[in-house]
């Protein structure tokens, strides 16, 4: 009985042994690049998604008016528009599209795909999750609300095929850097109206064999937790600069299993290495290894609703007491120690506000009626349970070494930890932002009183005024300038404690070429490609 | 027999249906929902969204749509990939779990029968010592420990095989998670074999095989191995079932897209039909392992059949 068994086991574990060549190997041959991309994509639709994960793929199949540079942020390259202008004061901007441009079936693309995507995306019964980005548009807000009913109010145009006439709301002279964000891309009118109506959320026009797209590649297949693959999009108005065949996007969660397969040969670049293997991985594989910044800012988010925590005095001890750079280098590798919230981007220089003063810390939380800590209220620092975990504890040690308080750490699901903080049931929370383009109102403007993503309590005036007149200031310097004194006064509050600007640290093999470090790590895959024999 | 599988059947629709109905309340009973994200989505659009995912009405409502969509084989959306139906989720990666099941639970019988028959066999000696002490390291050690210390030595330093993806052609890529997954069972079975067959090796009948000169090996393997393997049979079933449903921390390490991944996500994005499914699947999948594991007891057991 057993010998069959016997004999069985160990002929598949001879036929298991035969894997000649790496993943890797295999896919320089087939041009293919192999990228961990941390998580399956909630979806294709532009119109529906909100995260970094779905902007790798998104990318990497459809385009915008404007073209992300490979090696920098601020230089725009075209896209599916040739050229654009604007008003003397940056609120009307006019896209030439280039004519001849085609979908990826053969149809053509011009600037009603455009105009059918504005409109999709506002239309309030698509209840698109990212339309927000699009409020930059005169009466998009409006339309989207339902406010307004006609489109025609929308500060959308196309006075023919190839020309597309944005009217703004505001002076906004970096939008072609907004029009780099997916929910700007244009989506098939045709192929989306041959599955459903404009506004159906569900229908299978991104499904492989049914997407068609204007980008440098075409969806070819999609297995759930497996693999996405792209591949090469011959009516690619500029498919001879594509040298890669295709992209294979795997959804690696763990990161160390994604480290571990990038050092098998499964992989030719990572979404992430975990923090604790930085170190060694520095040291053993430097060429492979990089750390680049990031737009995006850690901090802690304080319930400025709790008593003894609406205390900004109380709020900048908690600030001074922590020594950013020792967090940095032993626990957060590759992150910057952040001495305001909004890195740095372009001609834009916040005023340095926060750093280690442990002595200045204690003298202000005496000042609120704690001296050496005595009689604070024991808070809670609420955590991810998916992480955070060393980081906090460090925050706590220091609390605790600098203070002379005590912080719980609380961990919570992703559920949990969002819903506490839009329900302000918590004290402190690490949290971290992302920017969406290189502005610092995408760091800014999320402070104001009735945003969604406040959930601190805390709210001002005069800072709410600085941004409206940022909003309306027509020339760049003195809107940046306005910034900056919005952004100070908010760290006089600190209604959030930053720490850290954020950074990539990701495994990259040699060969991968085209692929330079970039704040908003939207790498253009078309100028990607891999040196090999 | 039949009575006794009608019995069965009905037994098995009053514990699915309480399955339902109390994972459906807990879900529910978390806190956040299905469209909570790190950047907050305007107020008007999440609105909107519980009104297409039919959120905004009452519980005992979403109760009694979810469970007629369940009762007529139609489980709805996804909420976290966005209107994907559930049956082809499920369909895509069921088949995978089953399959790394399979293979693992060929991988612990294989390895586990055998070592538990030779210790039987070979009782106190350094085979016995040696099989048990193993089984008990690999009953102690998870499969969180050994499966990345596996990776890494088989994937990454010998690259004999990948030390992650899963492709159901290709045996490479089954080899180091079903092994992982194996071992823990494997070392259980080992033990009840072992103890099964020691119980067998000291009835009569072997006594009387013995005097009759009859090899060691052969009163092992021919005349007891039906009856020293009903404990381990017993274990099988539950244990299969375990292996499908319970291979979460595998698929992460080795990256399967099978469901157990699918039905974590679910429940930190509060995905109910995302949730049930996966929650009714398993359910019923040991409820039919137990059956199956019984009816092989009886086969296996004729003073059991007699009882029956």
């Amino acid at each position: 009985m057993f010998r069959p068994i016997a004999v069985l086991a160990l002929s598949t574990l001879l036929l298991a042994s035969c894997q000649r060549e790496t993943q890797v190997e295999r896919a320089n041959r087939e041009k293919v690049l192999l990228v961990g991309n941390g998580d399956d994509p909630k979806a294709l639709d532009p119109h529906l998604v909100t995260g970094v994960i779905e902007s790798n793929v998104i990318r990497s199949v459809l385009e915008g008016l404007v073209a992300d540079d490979p090696e920098k942020d601020a230089t725009y390259r075209p896209g599916a528009a040739t050229s654009w202008e604007h008003n003397a004061d940056y609120t009307e901007w006019t896209f030439h599209l280039r004519p001849g441009a085609t979908w990826s079936d053969g149809a053509p693309l011009t600037a009603h795909d455009f105009e059918f995507a504005y409109h999709r995306n506002l239309h309030p019964d698509l209840a698109a999750p990212y339309v927000e980005m699009l409020y930059f548009i005169k009466n998009a807000e409006a339309f989207n609300k339902g406010e307004i009913k006609d489109f025609k109010e929308v500060g959308i145009a196309v006075p023919d095929d190839y020309t597309l006439k944005v009217t703004l709301r505001e002076p906004v002279p970096y939008l072609p850097g907004v029009t780099r964000h997916y929910s700007w891309f244009p989506v098939p009118k045709h192929v989306i109206l041959q599955y459903g109506k404009m506004t159906d959320r569900h229908t299978k026009w991104t499904e492989p064999g049914n997407m068609v797209s204007n980008g440098p590649f075409v969806l070819k297949e999609w297995k759930l937790n497996d693999h996405l693959e792209v591949t090469r999009n011959p009516r690619y108005w500029d498919a001879a600069t594509v040298k890669l065949n295709g992209i294979r996007f795997i959804p690696i969660e763990n990161f160390y299993s994604e480290t571990r397969a990038f050092l098998s040969g499964q992989l030719h670049t990572g979404y992430q290495v975990p923090p604790d293997l930085v170190d060694k991985l520095k040291a053993e594989y430097p060429k492979e290894l990089h750390q680049e910044p990031y737009v995006g800012s850690a901090f802690i988010r304080i319930n400025t609703t709790r008593p003894g925590l609406d205390n900004p005095k109380v709020r900048m001890a908690l600030s001074l007491a922590l020594d950013r750079k020792g967090l940095c280098d032993a626990v957060l590798k590759g992150y910057q120690p952040a001495d305001t919230l909004t890195p740095q981007m372009g001609d834009y220089k916040p005023d340095p506000v926060v750093g280690s003063d442990p002595e200045k810390a204690r003298k202000l939380l005496a000042e609120a009626g704690y001296p050496e800590g005595r009689g604070f209220p024991r808070y809670t620092l609420l955590i991810r349970s998916a992480g955070a975990r060393t980081s906090a504890e460090a925050l706590q040690a220091m609390w605790k070494q600098q203070l002379g308080i005590l912080i719980d750490i609380q961990a919570k699901d992703f559920g949990s930890y969002i819903s506490a903080q839009q329900s302000m049931n918590f004290d402190l929370a690490i949290a971290g932002w992302i920017g969406d383009y290189l502005d610092p109102s995408t760091f800014l403007l999320m402070w104001t009183k009735d945003n969604g993503n406040n959930n601190t309590g805390w709210a001002s005036t005069k800072f709410e005024s600085l941004l409206n007149e940022a909003a309306h200031q027509a020339d760049p310097l003195q809107r940046l300038d306005k910034f900056r004194q919005a952004e100070h006064l908010l760290m006089d509050e600190q209604p959030i404690i930053p720490y850290a600007w954020q950074a990539r640290n990701y495994l990259q093999r040699p060969e991968m070429k085209g692929w330079y470090p970039l704040l908003l790590d939207n790498h253009p895959w078309k100028a990607v490609y891999l040196d090999t024999p | 027999m039949f009575k006794n599988i009608l019995n069965r059947l009905l037994q098995a629709i009053v514990v699915l249906f309480v399955l339902f109905t109390v994972t459906f309340f807990l879900v529910k009973a978390l806190p956040g929902g299905p469209f909570q994200s790190e950047k907050a989505i305007p107020q008007h659009i999440r609105a909107r969204m519980e009104e297409q995912w039919g959120l905004h009405k009452s519980l005992p409502e979403q109760y009694g749509i979810m469970l007629k969509n369940y009762l007529t084989g139609n489980p709805g959306l996804s909420t976290r990939l966005e209107g994907r139906e559930v049956t082809d989720v499920i369909a895509q990666a069921f088949p995978v779990s089953v399959q790394l099941g399979v293979v693992a639970m060929f991988v612990a019988v294989t390895i586990g029968i055998p070592a538990g028959c030779l210790a039987a066999a070979k009782k106190n000696s350094l085979i016995d010592t040696g099989s048990m002490a193993a089984a008990m390291i690999g009953i102690c050690l998870p499969s969180f420990v050994i499966g990345p210390l596996l990776a890494e030595f088989f994937g990454r330093n010998l690259h004999w095989f990948p030390s992650m993806g899963w492709d159901r052609t290709n045996p490479s890529t089954w080899i180091l998670p079903a092994v992982t997954l194996g071992l823990a069972y494997a070392a259980y079975i080992s033990r009840l074999t072992r103890a099964g067959m020691l119980d067998t090796l000291s009835q009569d009948f072997v006594r009387t095989a013995r005097a009759k000169g009859v090899p060691g090996l052969q009163i092992v393997f021919r005349h007891c191995l039906r009856g020293g393997l009903i404990p381990a049979v017993a274990y099988l079933g539950p244990a299969f079932a375990g292996i499908i449903s319970g291979s979460v921390v595998i698929e992460t390490v080795f990256q399967i897209p099978g469901l157990g991944r699918h039905f974590i996500k679910a429940i930190e994005s509060r995905d109910a039909g995302m949730i049930m499914a996966p929650v009714l699947l398993f359910g019923s999948l040991i409820i039919l392992a137990n059956f199956v594991t019984d009816v092989l007891a009886l086969w296996l057991n004729p003073r059991l059949r007699k009882s029956s």
